[in-house]
C-alpha cells in the first residue's frame, strides 16, 4: 500500500532512467535530505560533531570500499591507508599551495589517493579474492610507514602529528560544528549521488560483470585492466576525500597511526553489515559499526550507573556488540540494506499478505 | 524473513529496555542540595592498555570519592564524576569529550584522557571550549610553554625532561659526560606519536655528547620484537631506552631481551610502560629492569594508606578498584596524584575567584590549575603526599612543573627506588629552550599571539 506503483506511468526514456523511478522514493529522499540539511538547527554540538559528522564521513569511506568490494568484487583491506593519503595530501596542499580553495584541495587529495589506489590495484590484474586482500594489506602498511618515515609529509613535526588547517571556503571560515556539518553533508551528498549514478550506469555494469565472472566479462569485450583499475581509482578517491574530511572536519589533529589496519577492518565490517553492492548499505553499515558501541555505552551506563563495576560494563559492551554482529550475520547475511528492501516489498503488499 | 520474526518476538524486550532506559535517565537529575562540581573521567578499561586505564582511573575516582567521604567535598562542594570508555582510540575519545562536555547545567572543566594520541585529538578544541587539558606527564611536549598553550598543563613533567633525565642517569652510571662519547644507545619505541615524542630532545643531547643514537620503531601493538632485539644485539648497544605502551609490549620486550641475552639492567623503561603489570608480564626475565617514575608507588604514603582505610578495609566496598591489591601500585598512585591536582586546582580556583563553597567555571579552574604549588612542605604533609611527587610549582610560562624523576629497579616482586633524590636533565635550561623554540614555531605556523607572561 505504501509502495503502490499503480498509476505511475513512465512515458519517456528520461522518466524510465531516472534515479528514483518511484514517487514514494523521490518523496522519501526529499524528506531525508531536508531533515539532513535542517538537523543542525535542532541538534546540539555533541550530536553534530561526535555523531553526525563522523557518521557521514565514514559512510563516504564505506561507500568507497563498497564500490571496490561490493560492486567490482575486488577484496581490499587498505581503505584506511587511502584515507591517510587523503588526509595528509589535503594538509600539504593547503600548507604549500598559497590560497588554494578548500574544496579544490579536497578534490586534489582525492585524486592523489586515486593515483596511489591505482598503483596498489595493479596486483588485482593477476590475483583475486583473498590473495588480493592480502596484497592490498601492503598499501595499508606502506602508506602509514612512508608517512611516518618521511618528515616532509608532516612538515617535520617532531611527533609526527599534523594539525589540520582551518576550513575556509569563499572567504568564510567554517568553525562551528554546524557549519562543518554542512560542508561534510554537501560533499557526501554529491559524491553519493555520483556513486549511485555510476553504479547503475555502464560503469557499474562493467564492475558487476567483472565481479560476477571476470573471464566472461573479458570475453564480452570488457577491458579487465580498465575496469579493475577504474574501480580501484574511484574507490580510493572516495576514501581519500573521506580521509581529508576526517582530518579537517572531525579530528583536526591526526597522526598517521590513526589510520591503522583496525580502521580498515572496521570499514570492511561496515560494508558487510550494511550490504555489499548497495549505496544505502554503506550509510547503514557505517551507522551500525560507529554508533552501536556508543549507544551501548550510553545505555549500559544509564541502566547500571555506578552500581556495577565500570570495567565489567565496558567488557560487556564489547561482548554484546560482538554477539549482535554474529546474530545479524546469521539472520541477514545480505546486510541492513537487504532488510530495508524486504521491508519495502512488504509495504507494497501491506495490509494483504500472500 | 526470519529477522523480522525475531524482531517481532523481541519487540517486547526492546520496549522494556527502552522503558528502563527512559526511567533511568529521568531519575538521574537528583535534587541537589549540596553544590556539585563535575569531573569527566575518560576511562580506558578494555583493550591493550587496560592495566593502565583501570589503575589510573581507579585512582582518580577513588580520590574524588575519598574527598567527598572524608572532607565532605572541597569546601562543601561535592565532587561528582561521569565516565566514558575511550578504548585508547582517538576518534572514540573525541566522542567521549563531546559527550561529557555538558552534564546537566554544568560544563566540564578538565579533560585528562591519559593517552598521547587522545590528548592530541582534542588539543585544538580545549581553548575554544574553556576546558583545561591536563596531560600529566604525557601528551604534546611543547605545550609546557604556557604562553602558547594557556589551557594545557603537563604537571608534573613531560617526555623531553624524561628522556634527558634518562640520559643524565646513564651518564652518571658511566662516569661522566666525557665517557659517553661513542656509546651506543638504542631508542626502542612504539611507532606512534607517543614513541617519537622524546626524539627531538634525545637527538640534541646525543649530538652534544657524541652518543651513537639508533632509533628502532616497533609497529603497534608491539607483540613481535624479535628482529628489533637482534638488531640491538648486533649494534652492541650499551643502553636501551624503551618507550612502549601496554603490558603486552613491555612484557614482550623483556622476554625477547632475555632471549637474545641483553642485560635487563641496561634497559630503562618509560613511565607509561613501566608499572607492576608490565614487569609481571615479563616474568622472571623482568628482574633488574630500570623504570622512570614521576610519582612513587607504595602504600607507605599517608594519603594512600588513608584511602585504603576509608574506601577498602573492612569490606567498605566503596573503592573503584576491582582488585583491591592494586591499591598503591604505580598506575593507581599516579591516578590519585592526578586527582589531587584536580582538587587542589579547584581549591585554588575557589580561593582566587572568591567562590569558596561554590562550583567554578572553566576559566576560573584554569587559573586555579596554573596556581598549583607543591613547594610548601607543610601542605604536602597535610595532603599526605610528601615525598610521593617532586616539589614544584606552575606559573604562567611554565606549565610543565617539576620535570624531575626517580629511578626504580624491579627486584622480581616489587620496585626498589634506586635514586636518592629527584633528578632531572643534566641541563634543564637546554630542554626548556627546545620546548620554547618548538612552541614558538607552532605559534608562528598557526598565527597564535604569545600570551604575555611575567615569569
Amino acid at each position: 500500500m505504501f509502495y503502490r506503483e499503480a498509476g505511475q506511468f513512465r512515458t519517456s526514456y528520461a522518466q524510465d532512467s531516472q534515479i528514483f523511478p518511484l514517487r514514494q522514493d523521490r518523496l522519501g529522499m526529499t524528506i531525508i535530505l531536508l531533515i539532513a540539511v535542517l538537523i543542525p538547527f535542532g541538534a546540539n554540538a555533541y550530536w553534530l560533531s561526535a555523531i553526525l559528522i563522523p557518521w557521514l564521513i565514514l559512510s563516504l569511506v564505506a561507500l568507497g570500499q563498497n564500490i571496490l568490494m561490493g560492486y567490482a568484487g575486488q577484496l581490499s583491506l587498505g581503505s584506511a591507508g587511502f584515507m591517510a593519503v587523503g588526509a595528509f595530501a589535503c594538509y600539504n596542499f593547503i600548507l604549500r599551495v598559497p590560497d588554494i580553495p578548500f574544496v579544490v584541495a579536497v578534490v586534489l587529495s582525492g585524486i592523489c589517493a586515486a593515483m596511489v589506489g591505482i598503483v596498489f590495484g595493479l596486483p588485482s590484474l593477476r590475483i583475486r579474492g583473498l590473495y588480493l586482500a592480502v596484497a592490498t594489506l601492503a598499501s595499508q602498511f606502506f602508506i602509514v610507514w612512508s608517512l611516518d618515515k618521511f618528515g616532509w609529509f608532516k612538515n617535520y613535526d617532531p611527533a609526527g602529528v599534523i594539525t589540520a588547517q582551518k576550513i575556509i571556503i569563499l572567504g568564510h571560515e567554517f568553525v562551528s560544528p554546524r557549519e562543518k556539518y554542512w560542508v561534510v553533508l554537501a560533499i557526501v551528498v554529491v559524491l553519493a549521488l555520483l556513486a549511485k549514478n555510476m553504479a547503475r550506469g555502464s560503469v557499474g555494469r562493467g564492475w558487476m560483470a567483472v565481479r560476477d565472472m571476470d573471464v566472461a566479462a573479458e570475453v564480452m569485450g570488457l577491458s579487465l585492466l580498465r575496469t579493475k583499475l577504474q574501480a580501484f581509482a574511484i574507490s580510493s578517491f572516495y576514501c581519500g576525500v573521506g580521509g581529508a574530511l576526517y582530518a579537517f572536519a572531525y579530528l583536526q589533529t591526526v597522526e598517521p597511526s590513526a589510520f591503522t589496519i583496525d580502521l580498515s577492518f572496521r570499514i570492511l565490517f561496515m560494508v558487510i553489515i550494511g550490504g555489499l553492492g548497495t549505496i544505502m548499505g554503506s550509510f547503514m553499515g557505517a551507522g551500525f559499526i560507529l554508533l552501536m558501541p556508543i549507544f551501548l555505552n550510553i545505555l549500559f551506563h544509564s541502566i547500571f550507573g555506578k552500581s556495577v563495576d565500570a570495567s565489567v560494563i565496558s567488557a560487556v559492551e564489547q561482548v554484546v556488540f560482538g554477539v549482535m554482529i554474529i546474530m545479524f550475520l546469521i539472520f541477514e547475511p545480505l546486510g541492513l540494506a537487504r532488510l530495508w528492501q524486504l521491508t519495502k516489498e512488504r509495504l507494497r503488499l501491506w495490509p494483504f499478505k500472500h | 524473513m526470519p529477522i523480522s520474526k525475531v524482531l517481532c518476538r523481541k519487540l517486547s524486550g526492546i520496549a522494556a529496555a527502552g522503558a528502563l532506559l527512559t526511567a533511568a535517565t529521568v531519575s538521574t537529575p537528583a535534587m541537589a542540595q549540596q553544590p556539585e562540581q563535575y569531573f569527566p573521567v575518560a576511562s580506558m578499561r578494555v583493550g591493550p592498555y587496560n592495566a593502565m586505564g583501570t589503575g589510573i582511573f581507579g585512582g582518580v575516582i577513588d580520590y574524588l570519592n575519598y574527598v567527598n567521604i572524608k572532607h565532605g567535598g572541597v569546601n562543601g562542594v561535592k565532587l561528582v564524576y561521569e565516565e566514558c570508555e575511550t578504548e585508547y582510540n582517538a576518534a572514540r575519545s573525541v566522542e567521549c569529550y563531546q559527550r561529557l562536555l555538558h552534564r546537566g547545567d554544568q560544563k566540564m572543566l578538565l579533560w585528562d584522557p591519559y593517552g598521547t594520541p587522545l590528548a592530541y585529538a582534542v588539543i585544538g578544541r580545549v581553548a575554544a571550549d574553556n576546558v583545561v587539558l591536563a596531560q600529566a606527564g604525557y601528551g604534546r611536549t611543547d605545550a609546557a610553554d604556557g604562553r602558547v598553550w594557556p589551557w594545557v598543563f603537563g604537571a608534573t613533567a613531560n617526555y623531553w625532561s624524561q628522556i634527558a633525565m634518562k640520559l643524565n642517569f646513564i651518564q652518571q652510571k658511566e662516569g661522566g659526560i666525557d665517557k659517553m662519547k661513542g656509546k651506543t644507545i638504542v631508542h626502542l619505541h612504539i611507532d606512534t606519536a607517543y614513541g617519537r615524542e622524546p626524539l627531538p630532545a634525545m637527538r640534541q643531547i646525543a649530538k652534544d655528547w657524541g652518543i651513537n643514537l639508533i632509533e628502532i620503531p616497533i609497529a603497534p601493538p608491539g607483540l613481535e620484537q624479535q628482529s628489533q632485539w637482534l638488531q640491538i644485539r648486533q649494534a652492541k648497544a650499551d643502553w636501551v631506552t624503551f618507550w612502549g605502551a601496554g603490558a603486552g609490549m613491555s612484557g614482550t620486550a623483556l622476554t625477547t631481551a632475555a632471549r637474545v641475552g641483553f642485560p635487563r639492567n641496561k634497559i630503562i623503561f618509560v613511565t607509561f610502560g613501566g608499572a607492576e603489570e608490565d614487569m609481571i608480564a615479563g616474568g622472571a626475565q623482568a628482574k633488574d629492569t630500570n623504570v622512570v617514575a614521576m610519582v612513587l608507588p607504595g602504600k607507605q604514603w599517608p594519603l594512600i594508606a588513608d584511602i585504603e582505610k576509608v574506601l577498602y578495609s573492612g569490606g567498605a566496598g566503596k573503592g573503584n578498584m576491582q582488585n583491591p591489591n592494586r591499591v598503591g601500585t604505580i598506575y593507581y598512585n599516579r591516578g590519585v596524584i592526578a586527582a589531587v591536582n584536580y582538587v587542589e586546582a579547584l581549591r585554588n580556583a575557589q580561593r582566587i575567584h572568591n567562590k569558596v563553597g561554590k562550583p567554578v567555571n572553566g576559566a576560573e579552574f584554569r587559573d586555579g590549575y596554573e596556581a598549583l604549588d607543591y613547594t610548601n612542605e607543610a601542605r604536602r604533609k597535610e595532603l599526605g603526599i610528601n615525598g610521593m611527587l617532586p616539589p614544584y610549582k606552575l606559573s604562567c610560562r611554565n606549565h610543565e612543573g617539576a620535570g624531575t624523576f626517580h629511578m626504580m629497579q624491579w627486584d622480581g616482586t616489587k620496585f626498589q627506588i634506586t635514586t636518592k633524590d629527584w633528578i632531572g636533565p643534566n641541563d634543564p635550561k637546554m630542554i626548556r629552550a627546545l620546548i620554547e623554540e618548538s612552541a614558538e614555531k607552532y605559534a608562528k605556523e598557526n598565527n597564535i599571539t604569545l600570551r604575555d607572561c611575567p615569569n
